[in-house]
């Protein structure tokens, strides 16, 4: 676990270090800002639904491309040979930057608690949707992040890695918007796997544990595809 | 110690290694050689663990790679094939995660570091970015990483490939020097290095082991007896005549130099020189040269793995 967290701190400064993360934080901040202030100011709205219903938007782009790099680059560079021969276990590699993006993640998430706040003093902020909301938030950028390490892990190409990421995560998020094409039984299948789904689920201030366990699942799952992949050490 | 037994790797349908063993003692500097894709970076990523065997296995200090993959990791310090190292991070904080991922305590990673530095000369680099170091300056920070946790057991790939004629002594007389107390095991591709650092050296062309003694083995080994070759101001013909029916040796070449003199190259089964010289006195012969042709690894290099 101590290696894990190791692996987590280098990964975050090399976030820190250049300029993704600072984009990454500025660009989402700046737009689920216009969201927010643009309902509270010009519709009278005050709501956090316009950000937690842009957010996923947001992270459809931001999360493979956060995770683009993490196996990519290292077997371009040659570097996941080092580090995959350094006494630790594959999974721990995988962990630690997963862990490196949900902490970039959850910092962009409370970076959006000023919404919150200033909702809560201007009057009634809805406590449950908020909650849910955040909550929802977290768990579908870790699944995105998630997929976009298996992605990473596919190619030494950071540019294919991306797309193929973003298809994944795509397909994810169509799933439960076009049940109306297919017929009744599937359609329902298809909802349950939708990842936008779960999270309207979520944001309404349900917090269902069924919902939650989609998202540990999937992670869980692309977490294991990874480990297979990396366990085939590919050149 | 290590022991390769049976050792089989493929990729896919290409066999990179076919059924290779071999065993290097403690303290042993061994010399990895083979022609470019004869398998020797293959061989070595199996045995610092990275790539999985098909066939066969490593023990290391008795311990099988695959089921003691962490404890043998820990003894092993390895320089992959063209250094790599993380682009984006300054030497010593590069040095520093290695250490801390080897499992050396926060409080004694600056000794470490500082003695990595002293040993393979990084004072000048330790504040600056890897990705603005020189080869030279890569591979001596990827010694360093290498061996910044004290390893038994070094492996290094190619360890001098890219460098210039300076750098090549420097890291050669480093590896030197860092083989009195370690087993080592580097490949390379250049003979003279073998001949420079290496106590035994093992030749697999074609995923297959064809060679593994000293190098003096080696050399003995090789077929045909000893040459010497000689030059003189005397008369080409009346000098192959004498020779020709000297019964210690056989006359392979003759004929005039460059500067004018005569030359000979004769091949027998022992030294002959002394023999030579005589005969050579005994025929008022003016003897300008006489040397035996040297037979070096080169030979031996080609013989076992041309055609």
């Amino acid at each position: 676990m101590h290696q894990t967290w190791i692996l987590t701190k280098r990964e975050l400064r090399a976030y820190f270090d250049g300029p993704a993360a600072y984009v990454v934080l500025c660009v989402f901040l700046a737009i689920t800002g216009w969201f927010f202030s643009n309902a509270l100011f010009l519709q009278n709205v005050a709501s956090l639904r316009s950000v937690f219903s842009i957010a996923p938007f947001i992270f459809l782009f931001f999360m493979p491309a956060l995770t683009m790099s993490s196996f990519a680059e290292e077997r371009r560079a040659g570097t996941l040979e080092l580090l995959l021969t350094l006494p630790v276990r594959d999974w721990q590699v995988i962990l630690g930057k997963l862990l490196s993006v949900a902490l970039l993640l959850l910092l962009a998430i409370v970076l959006t608690f000023v919404y919150a706040v200033t909702l809560a003093l201007l009057g009634d902020l809805d406590l449950g949707g908020t909650v849910g909301g955040y909550l929802g938030l977290f768990l579908l950028g870790i699944t995105y992040g998630a997929i976009g390490i298996w992605a990473s892990s596919l190619t030494r190409n950071q540019i294919v890695a991306f797309i193929l990421g973003f298809a994944i995560i795509f397909l994810l998020f169509l799933l439960d918007k076009i049940t109306d094409f297919v017929p009744g039984q599937l359609g329902v299948i298809m909802q349950y796997l939708g990842a936008d789904y779960h999270f309207q689920n979520l944001m309404r201030g349900v917090i269902d544990t069924r919902d939650i366990l989609y998202y540990v699942s999937l992670t869980g799952f692309a977490f294991l595809l990874t480990t297979y992949t990396l366990a085939k050490r590919p050149e | 110690m290590i022991e390769v037994q049976n050792l089989s790797k493929s990729y896919g349908p290409v066999e990179a290694v076919r059924s290779i063993s071999f065993r290097v003692d403690q303290g042993e500097v061994v010399g990895f050689l083979g022609p470019n894709g004869a398998g020797k970076s293959t061989t070595m990523k199996v045995m610092t663990g990275y790539l999985p065997p098909n066939e066969g296995t490593v023990l290391v200090d008795g311990m099988d790679i695959r089921k003691e993959a962490l404890p043998v990791r820990e003894r092993i310090g390895y320089l992959p094939e063209s250094t790599p190292l993380y682009a984006d991070m300054i030497t010593y904080d590069y040095l520093e995660f290695v250490a801390a991922m080897r499992g050396i305590p926060a409080e004694d990673r600056p000794a470490r570091i500082r003695a990595m530095t002293n040993a393979c000369g990084l004072h000048d680099v330790l504040a600056k970015r890897v990705d603005a170091l020189s080869k030279g300056y890569r591979q001596r920070v990827g010694l360093a990483q290498a061996m910044i946790h004290n390893p038994p057991i070094l492996i290094l790939d190619e360890p001098t490939s890219g460098l210039d004629p300076n750098q090549i002594v420097e890291i050669r007389e480093l590896i030197r020097e860092i083989g009195r107390e370690r087993t080592v095991v580097l490949s390379t591709h250049i003979l003279s290095e073998v001949q420079a650092s290496c106590d035994r050296v093992i030749i697999i062309d074609n995923g297959v082991l064809v060679a593994d003694g000293t190098p003096e083995e080696l050399r003995s080994s090789l077929s045909g007896g000893e040459q010497v070759s000689i030059t003189l101001l005397d008369n080409e013909e009346e000098v192959a005549s004498v020779l020709g029916s000297w019964d210690p040796a056989e006359v392979v070449e003759h004929g005039m130099d460059d500067n004018g003199e005569t030359y000979f190259r004769l091949n027998s089964s022992s030294d002959i020189r002394a023999d030579l010289f005589r005969l050579a006195v005994s025929h008022n012969w003016t003897l300008t040269g006489l040397h035996r042709e040297g037979k070096n690894l080169e030979d031996v290099f080609r013989q076992l793995t041309s055609g």
